[in-house]
C-alpha cells in the first residue's frame, strides 16, 4: 500500500530473554481506524510501546509516512507525527490540566492548538486550571487524549481507552475519535478489549495472540461473532 | 534578667544576628535550591555541589584580582560582574560533569553518589594544584563595606542586603523558570513520569542536561556570595554541603517555597543561637530540632496534595 502511513515489517520484541512479539506485520493507511483486539497478556501494549519507542526492538522496521523511526529516541518519533495515549492514562497528576496538554505541544505552544482540543473536550475546557490528578478517570482519559493530539500527530496510538470507563463515556469517546479521525486526516491504532467500541470505530479489526496477528476482518461486514469467539476462551 | 539584655537590647539583638545571617543564608538557599532542583528532577544526591560553589567563589576571586590589576576604575561593580561569570562558570562545568559522568548512572543512586563523591575529591585536589592550598579572600570595594544604620541599636550590612536582594531575585527567577516557562513544564513533567514525558515529545535527556546545569550554575552564584562571609580554600565547599542537604530533606525536595521557607528557618536558628552559645552548639541544637520535626513529619515542610 503506498498512502500506509504506520508500516511495521517483522517486528521482534522481548523483555530480556523472552520474546513477546514474534515477527508482527502492520499496515495502517491514511484515515484509517484499526481496532487490535486481544486478550489480557497477548502483547498489545508490547507492541505500543515498542511503536513510540519505550521498549526496543530486536528486530525489524517501524515506519511513519516515509520515515524510518526503528532507531529514534521517543521524543523523535513524536517530533515524526506518532502520538501515544497509554493504557492507564498516565497523566502528569500534579500538572493542572492546561499545562498537561502543553506538554504535549512539542515545538510551539500555538493557542490554536489549544482551542481546537477544548472544542473537542469541552469539559477540559471547564477544569483548565484543576490538577490533573484531580479529575475522574472518564476525565483523565480525554486529557491523555488531548495530550497526544497536542502535538498534532499523522498517528495516534491508543492503548486500551475504555478501560475501567463506563458506556456512555466509551460511546462519546468514539464519537471523539471518528470526528477527530475526519477532521484532522489522522490514522489510528487503538487496542481494546470490548468488542462493541471497536466494532463501532474500526474499518478494520485485527485480532493478536500470542505476539502474532491471527485473525483480521475488514470492511462493512466484519463478523463480531467470529472475534469474540477469538477473545473467549 | 534575661542574662543581663533588657527586652528592647534583645529586640535588637535578635534583628542584628538575623540580618548578620543574612549572608549564611543567602548562600544556604542558593545550594538548597540547586541541589534540590537536580535532586527532584533526577535523583541525583550530588555530594560534589560544594565544589561547584566553590568554583563561583574562586571566580569571583580571580574576577576582583583582575579588576584591581586591569580595571581599577571599575573595581566597585567587580562583584556583579563575578556573579555572572561564576554562574557561567560553575553551570558549564556542571553540563559537562552531565555529559561525561552522572547520564551514564541515572537510576543507580549510590553509584551517582560515590561518583559524585569522587569527582568532589577530584575537584578539590584540582583546586588545590590550580589554586594553592593557601586560602584567598577577596577584597570588597569600599561601600558594600558600610552598613546602614535603621534605628540606633541596629545596623544592617550593605553587602548582606546585597545578597539578600540577588537571592530573592534568584528564587524569583528560578519560581519563574519552573512554574510559568514552558521549560519548568518540561522539567515537572520529567519528573513525574520520565518514559511517559518522552513519550509526548520532551526530549528528556536535554533536560537532564540543562538542568543539572543551572542547580550547578546556582551553586556558583553561591560561592560568589560566600566569598563575602569566608576565605575560599580547595575544601571550603565541605563546610556547606552537609546544612544544605539539610535543608532539602527538611524543606521536602519537591517545594521551592518548602526550600526556602528550612533554609531561613535553619540559618536563622543557627545565628541567632550563635550569639547565646557556641557555634558548635548552635549546630548541634539547630541539627536535633531539624532531626525531631523530620521524625513528626517526614516527607518535609511542604508536600503537594494530590491523587497519585
Ligand atoms: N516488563 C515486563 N517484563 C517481562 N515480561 C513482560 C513485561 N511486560 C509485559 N510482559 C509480558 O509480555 C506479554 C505481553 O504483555 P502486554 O502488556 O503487551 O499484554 P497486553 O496485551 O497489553 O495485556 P492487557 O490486555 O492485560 O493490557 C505478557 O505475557 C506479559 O507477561
Ligand atoms: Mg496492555
Amino acid at each position: 500500500m503506498s498512502n500506509a502511513m504506520l508500516t511495521i515489517d517483522d517486528l521482534h520484541v522481548a523483555y530480556g530473554k523472552s520474546e513477546v512479539l514474534h515477527g508482527l506485520n502492520l499496515s495502517l493507511a491514511k484515515n484509517e481506524i484499526i481496532a487490535l483486539m486481544g486478550r489480557n497478556g497477548m502483547g498489545k501494549t508490547t507492541l505500543m510501546k515498542a511503536l513510540i519507542g519505550l521498549l526496543p526492538s530486536l528486530r525489524g522496521t517501524m515506519k511513519v509516512d516515509d520515515l524510518d523511526i526503528t532507531k529514534l529516541k521517543s521524543y523523535q518519533r513524536v517530533a515524526g507525527g506518532v502520538a501515544y495515549v497509554p493504557q492507564g492514562r498516565m497523566i502528569f497528576s500534579s500538572m493542572t490540566v492546561e499545562e498537561n496538554i502543553e506538554t504535549g505541544m512539542a515545538k510551539s505552544s500555538k493557542s490554536s492548538i489549544l482551542t481546537g482540543i477544548y472544542e473537542l473536550f469541552p469539559v477540559l475546557l471547564e477544569m483548565r486550571k484543576r490538577r490533573g490528578g484531580n479529575l475522574s478517570g472518564g476525565q483523565q482519559q480525554q486529557l491523555a487524549i488531548a495530550r497526544a493530539l497536542a502535538s498534532e500527530p499523522k498517528v495516534l496510538l491508543l492503548d486500551e481507552p475504555t478501560e475501567g470507563i463506563q458506556p456512555s463515556i466509551i460511546r462519546e469517546m468514539a464519537r471523539t475519535l471518528k470526528r477527530i479521525r475526519d477532521e484532522r486526516g489522522l490514522s489510528i491504532l487503538v487496542s481494546e478489549q470490548v468488542l462493541s467500541f471497536a466494532l463501532d470505530i474500526a474499518d478494520r479489526v485485527l485480532v493478536i495472540e500470542n505476539g502474532e496477528i491471527v485473525h483480521e476482518e475488514s470492511g462493512a461486514e466484519i463478523d463480531g461473532a467470529k472475534i469474540s469467539r477469538f477473545l473467549s476462551v | 534578667m534575661l542574662g543581663g539584655y533588657t527586652f528592647t537590647d534583645l529586640g535588637s539583638i535578635f534583628v542584628m544576628q538575623g540580618f548578620a545571617g543574612l549572608i549564611l543564608f543567602s548562600v544556604f538557599v542558593l545550594m538548597a535550591l540547586g541541589l534540590a532542583i537536580i535532586f527532584g528532577q533526577m535523583g541525583v544526591i550530588n555530594m560534589a555541589h560544594g565544589e561547584f560553589m566553590i568554583l563561583g567563589a574562586y571566580v569571583t576571586y580571580l574576577t576582583s584580582t583582575f579588576f584591581q590589576a586591569h580595571l581599577p576604575g571599575l573595581f566597585s561593580i567587580y562583584f556583579f560582574v563575578a556573579i555572572v561569570l561564576a554562574f557561567i562558570a560553575s553551570g558549564i562545568m556542571g553540563l559537562i560533569v552531565e555529559y561525561v559522568l552522572i547520564r551514564h548512572l541515572y537510576n543507580r543512586p549510590l553509584d551517582t553518589l560515590l561518583a559524585t563523591w569522587g569527582l568532589s575529591l577530584i575537584l578539590q585536589q584540582a583546586y588545590r594544584t590550580i589554586f594553592g592550598a593557601r586560602e584567598v579572600g577577596v577584597e570588597l570595594p569600599q561601600w558594600m563595606l558600610g552598613s546602614w544604620h535603621a534605628t540606633e541599636s541596629i545596623e544592617i550590612p550593605i553587602n548582606g542586603m546585597i545578597i539578600m536582594a540577588l537571592t530573592i531575585l534568584i528564587t524569583i527567577g528560578v519560581g519563574f523558570l519552573m512554574y510559568k516557562s514552558r521549560w519548568g513544564k518540561n522539567v515537572r513533567a520529567v519528573v513525574q513520569n520520565r518514559a511517559i514525558a518522552g513519550a509526548v515529545g520532551i526530549d528528556t535527556e536535554k533536560v537532564d542536561r540543562y538542568t543539572f546545569g543551572i542547580g550547578c550554575g546556582i551553586a556558583g552564584i553561591a560561592g560568589a556570595a560566600f566569598t563575602m562571609i569566608g576565605s575560599t580554600g580547595p575544601t571550603s565547599g565541605q563546610l556547606y554541603i552537609v546544612n544544605a542537604f539539610l535543608i532539602v530533606v527538611f524543606g521536602g525536595a519537591q517545594s521551592l517555597l518548602g526550600t526556602i521557607a528550612s533554609a531561613f528557618t535553619i540559618s536563622q536558628t543557627q545565628s541567632t543561637l550563635e550569639f547565646f552559645l557556641s557555634g558548635s552548639m548552635a549546630a548541634v541544637i539547630t541539627l536535633l530540632a531539624v532531626v525531631g520535626l523530620l521524625m513528626l513529619r517526614p516527607q518535609g515542610l511542604f508536600t503537594l496534595k494530590v491523587r497519585r
